[in-house]
């Protein structure tokens, strides 16, 4: 049987081999060409509704690109859905939001804090992500 | 208790209880509000109660882990701690840092990213607290009369967790970057090196309670780790499916997520054979009920569960939705929390003198909130599976199934209620055994 030395190099050995494999596809899945995420969209209303989506923990309640809480919807290609006029009147509306029984916080946010946001999720609908928008957004138009 | 300084891990578990009492209110708050009952949303709204639930589990978990090299190490490295005195102040920083996050998250101070929302200043504060914490426990070791395997690979595993705690604050203006390295966090955490702290704990665990030779022990902890780290570090891959990156990890996440049951199996298996090997009958049954059933729920909970959603054709339905919630929950029960509550039933008569390990109210314990936390698992289990069913196939809007399967909540809340009983069956008897004392010291041999 194996002895405690051996063990001990499998342990070893086993670690490091993975883990430059897993540093190697990390570099790989990033590269230019390998760019799925549509980074080049990235624009500065992007940046700041990314913020404006964590400084209140929408995440707390929905999801997006499948992570978060499983409270609220899923919000990839939650436009393409939905329309920006809805999601507009849902970021600026001054009391609680509850379209079917379940609050969401009034966040009550400015004309500007919403379109920021809204262009975050505008670049969220572009990103490819491998089949799995289609089975969360049946009415999105772009079947990719 | 061989060591006065081995005293400092009571504080540490003390706080552990404490939090963990708190988080199952906070997640009574959120299981009231799916089941329909959100009558505290202009107070703690979902989001609050969410954030503040998972960041109690890690806190609470890590307040074990601490505790428990505190009362590992010494015994182990065959010296008193370095610093009694730091280890105090790095206790208090703990939970004062702890505490400033969860007051923060009810006034809107977090950073929405799952199970990372501390603020990025308390941030700092973590590191530098880790920092003294392992500077305490590796001084300890380095200076100690031996180094054990056992010893190595708990130390070896918080000092990783705290290196992989600094992915997890790099910027990104990029979502998907942002939750890919937010990932080298949170599943290289609970999938790699937690099990290695884990198995530090399980293999001393086994050694004192079963008094198999710690050599056989110690190898089989190295084959163990060797496998949690073999599969768990591609199985990474799991976790990005779906989020904007290569169709590369379709096929390497699968293919290791795959292999991760073996990790835990071989443990749960080297577990039981251990217990059967052993000749050594210690008294402490208790502790012996959480060791083994720690190994072998975390197999289940982390294990199978873990599996039964992570192959790519399964999680492309899965993902985002209330079936990770079942395997989460059965699986850091398994694998830490009950980890955990077996190293403080374990040491807390060595460290107070008052060996209440034959109670009733200990059996009740474990056996309440076992089951109490199975049944838990099969609503949200149910629930999820509905939910897959009528959402991603039936294309019914999010909200009318929610309303379906509110039901599965009501369920879930009666589960919970009677795992709420166990637990607090747990803390009376912690309470009971009163606080730790020198005297203790010659009365107990192991």
């Amino acid at each position: 049987m194996l002895s405690k030395k051996q063990a001990r190099a499998f342990f070893l050995g086993g670690t490091v081999v993975t883990f430059l494999i897993f540093i190697g596809l990390t570099i790989y899945s990033f590269s230019k060409a390998q760019d799925q995420s549509n980074d080049g969209n990235i624009t500065e209303a992007v940046v700041r509704g990314k913020q404006i989506w964590e400084e209140n923990n929408c995440m707390g309640c929905h999801t997006i690109l499948g992570e978060g809480a499983y409270y609220a919807p899923e919000l990839t290609k939650v436009i393409e859905r939905r329309g920006e006029g809805y999601i507009k009147a849902v970021l600026m509306t001054p009391v609680d939001w509850a379209p079917n029984g379940r609050k969401m916080v009034a966040y009550g946010f400015s004309q500007e804090e919403a379109e920021d946001v809204i262009a975050f999720f505008n670049w969220i609908g572009d990103i490819d992500l491998n089949g799995f928008d289609t089975v969360v957004s049946p009415l999105a138009k772009d079947e990719n | 208790m061989k060591y006065k300084s081995q005293k400092v891990a009571y504080w540490f578990f003390a706080l552990s209880m404490l939090l963990f009492g708190l988080q199952i209110i906070y997640g009574f708050i959120m299981g009231f509000a799916h089941a329909g009952f959100d009558g505290l949303h202009s107070a703690i709204p979902f989001n609050t109660a969410r954030a503040v639930h998972t960041n109690l589990l890690v806190v609470w978990l890590l307040s074990g882990f601490m505790g428990a090299a505190y009362y590992i190490i010494p015994e182990e490295a065959q010296r008193e701690l370095v610093s009694v005195k730091l280890a105090y102040v790095q206790l208090i920083s703990l939970a004062v840092v702890g505490v400033i996050a969860i007051v923060g998250y009810h006034f809107n101070y977090w950073e929405g990213r799952k199970f990372l929302e501390i603020p990025r200043p308390l941030d700092y504060l973590v590191v530098v607290n880790v920092l003294l914490f392992l500077g305490i426990i590796l001084t300890t070791l380095f200076k100690g009369k031996r180094r054990t395997t056992t010893a190595l690979v708990l130390s070896m595993g918080l000092l990783f967790a705290a290196l992989l705690y600094l992915p997890g604050m790099l910027p990104f203006d990029s979502q998907v970057k942002d939750s890919f390295f937010r990932w080298w966090v949170v599943h290289l955490w609970v999938e790699g090196v937690w099990e290695l702290i884990m198995g530090g704990i399980l293999s001393f665990l086994l050694i004192k309670l079963t008094g198999v030779d710690r050599e056989v022990i110690e190898k089989w902890l190295y084959v163990i780790v060797g496998l949690t780290f073999l599969s768990g570090v591609l199985g990474t891959g799991h976790h990005y499916y779906y989020i904007g990156v290569n169709k590369i990890w379709l096929i390497v996440g699968g293919i290791f997520s795959a292999l991760e049951p073996l990790a835990f199996l071989a443990m749960a298996l080297f577990a039981v054979n251990m217990y059967r090997k052993g000749e050594k009958k210690h008294p402490n049954k208790l502790a012996l009920y959480w060791t083994l059933g720690a190994a072998i729920v975390s197999f289940i909970g982390a294990g199978l569960l873990g599996f039964a959603h992570t192959l790519p054709q399964t999680n492309l339905y899965t993902h985002g939705t209330l079936v990770t919630a079942m395997h989460g929950h059965l699986a850091f029960w398994g694998a830490y929390a009950m980890i955990v509550l077996a190293i403080i039933s374990y040491s807390l008569p060595n460290m107070t003198g008052r060996k209440l390990y034959e109670s009733t109210r200990g059996r009740m314990a474990f056996w309440m909130s076992n089951i109490g936390m199975i049944g838990m698992t099969v609503a949200f289990g149910v629930a999820g599976v509905v939910q897959v069913y009528l959402e991603r196939k039936l294309k019914m809007e999010f909200m009318e199934v929610q309303k379906e399967i509110e039901v599965h909540f009501m369920v879930l809340i009666i589960c919970a209620t009677l795992f709420l009983l166990g637990i607090t069956l747990y803390m009376i008897d912690f309470y009971k055994h009163g606080r730790p004392t020198d005297e203790a010291l010659e009365a107990s041999s192991n």
